[in-house]
């Protein structure tokens, strides 16, 4: 056979292809597990990255045994329409297997994001039930560390915003997955961008989400500073992104209604008894 | 043509034949991921990896490409091989593999290994095709080991993430160079480069006009 004739191109181009995906294929699917595992080592550092912890001498050892650790970080799965713990056995869900991204792709699991109500994350449907890690430091929850995620220009950001103890001023934020432009959008990974975060306020005095990512630099004398960030030059739809998916989860369609419980319990005297039970239960 | 001598092959593209500093190939991916030495030398693996092997398989199944189709055999073949890198970076080295982002992906577009595919590969058996595309990449880590170094010593005045001078932020006397942070400096280093390397070799200066 000819190998400039139709017949002979098509060969080699079949043989080719399928060589070339057998090849792909198998190294994707041996290498997946590792892969998951660095995933969520990597989300567990975020978590930490958030919370304001120094993770970069930290070992992996170090990480996994603060999260198995419930005196130290106390992950809480939470029915975000009523704000409530959910009782995983009651809902049918494993716990250690539950992936909230993977929920709320399914219609079982997730519920359609109401764009009526203000800012939304720019994703159609979210997950019914999110995982919330509570930072514990004697008994006392210290930071709320949300999952929060939305659109910015050509991908889903993925991160974590972190609350300290009065539900209302920022601790930190980080996103440890998204694919935006690296040097204009994907400077959400800055790391001097990232510590103008801590202090910012999310909440009114009246418990009404105020926050926003502004245009250009905010005006220190302004009344509103605290609940403003600086917008990232050059890339105004990320910057967008990130101050709808902070208004969103913030607000009651997010985790408004599981911080506004929070607060209820925080000010009555015996807090940590009840919310023992509840996590208990 | 002559018979090519795997010595040459091999060693030229470091300093007679640089396919950054002397044919200007690859420039893209060598302002983009040496901020930090790390990423550097993650990066020059991969391109050496991959242009190893894509050479290689090029120059095994040479006699059989259809002339028509052989730009897109070529790229077949080094994308499979950028998306193996790329899962392996991201199974044992997912810090590296972040930082580096698209631009592991963006292997697959190096003019570096598209052309040696095509200039060397297409006409050279597979052992000294693989010699070639590996000492390509070794002339293409060189540079960019060497700019990855100095970009990272003052541009953050450490390296491999250890501190070699302590800067001002963190209590030290080093003021860094912000500018070494950002894709420009690459520029000027690769300038400094080739205006070194063309001192000690004059005869790969331009004729003039």
């Amino acid at each position: 056979m000819k190998r400039d004739s139709i017949s002979g191109t098509l060969l080699v181009a079949l043989v080719l292809c399928v060589v070339c995906s057998v090849v792909v294929a198998s190294a994707a699917v041996l290498l997946r597990p590792l892969q998951e595992a660095n995933k969520k080592l990597d989300r567990q550092r975020n978590v930490l990255i958030a919370g304001g912890v120094d993770v970069s001498s930290m070992s992996t050892a170090e990480i996994e045994s603060m999260f198995g650790d419930e005196t130290r970080i106390e992950r809480v799965l939470i029915d975000l329409s009523t704000g409530e713990t959910v009782d995983a056995e009651a809902a049918g869900i494993d716990l250690a297997t539950y992936d909230p991204k993977k929920a709320a792709k399914s219609p079982e699991l997730s519920q359609r994001v109401d764009s009526a109500a203000g800012a939304t994350p720019g994703v159609s449907r979210r997950e019914k039930y999110a995982f919330v890690y509570q930072m514990v430091n004697g008994g006392k929850v210290e930071q709320y560390v949300l999952p929060v995620y939305g659109k910015g220009l050509w991908s889903t950001l993925y991160g974590f915003l972190a609350l300290q103890g009065d539900l209302r001023t920022v601790s930190g934020i980080t996103f440890y997955e998204h694919k935006e432009t690296p040097g204009l959008g994907g400077e959400v990974d800055n790391a001097v961008w990232k510590a103008k975060w801590p202090g910012k306020k999310v909440y009114d005095d009246q418990w009404q989400v105020d926050f926003k990512v502004i245009k250009g630099e905010v005006d220190p004398n302004s009344a509103k500073a605290d609940h403003q960030i600086d917008g990232l030059s050059g890339a105004t739809i990320t910057s967008r992104g990130v101050s709808n998916l902070v208004q969103y989860w913030v607000g009651p369609d997010g985790f408004g209604k599981f911080l506004e419980k929070q607060r209820d319990v925080n000010s009555s005297a015996h807090q940590r008894a009840t919310g023992q039970k509840r996590s208990a239960q | 043509m002559a018979e090519p001598k795997p010595k040459d092959v091999l060693l030229n593209p470091l300093a007679n034949n640089n396919p950054i500093a002397l044919q200007v190939l690859g420039i893209c991916s060598a302002l983009a991921v040496t901020t930090k030495l790390e990423t550097s030398i993650v990066m020059a693996l991969s391109v050496t990896f991959v242009l190893g092997f894509s050479n290689a398989a090029v120059s095994f199944i040479r006699h059989y490409i259809p002339s028509s189709i052989r730009i897109i055999v070529q790229m077949t073949i080094i994308s499979s091989l950028v998306i193996v890198v790329d899962q392996f970076l991201q199974a044992f080295a997912y810090g590296a593999s972040k930082t580096m982002s698209v631009f592991v992906g963006l292997i697959i577009t190096n003019c570096i290994v598209m052309g040696r595919a095509e200039a060397f590969a297409m006409k050279n058996p597979p052992l000294i095709s693989a010699l070639d595309g590996i000492g390509n990449a070794l002339g293409y880590s060189l540079i960019l080991i060497v700019v990855g170094f100095f970009r990272e010593l003052f541009g953050s005045g450490k390296l491999l993430g250890l501190t070699v001078l302590p800067t001002v932020s963190e209590g030290g006397w080093y003021v860094p160079n912000g500018l070494m942070l950002l894709p420009p400096s690459a520029f000027f280093l690769i300038g400094f480069f080739i205006w070194v390397l063309r001192t000690f070799k004059p005869e790969q200066v331009e004729a003039e006009g």
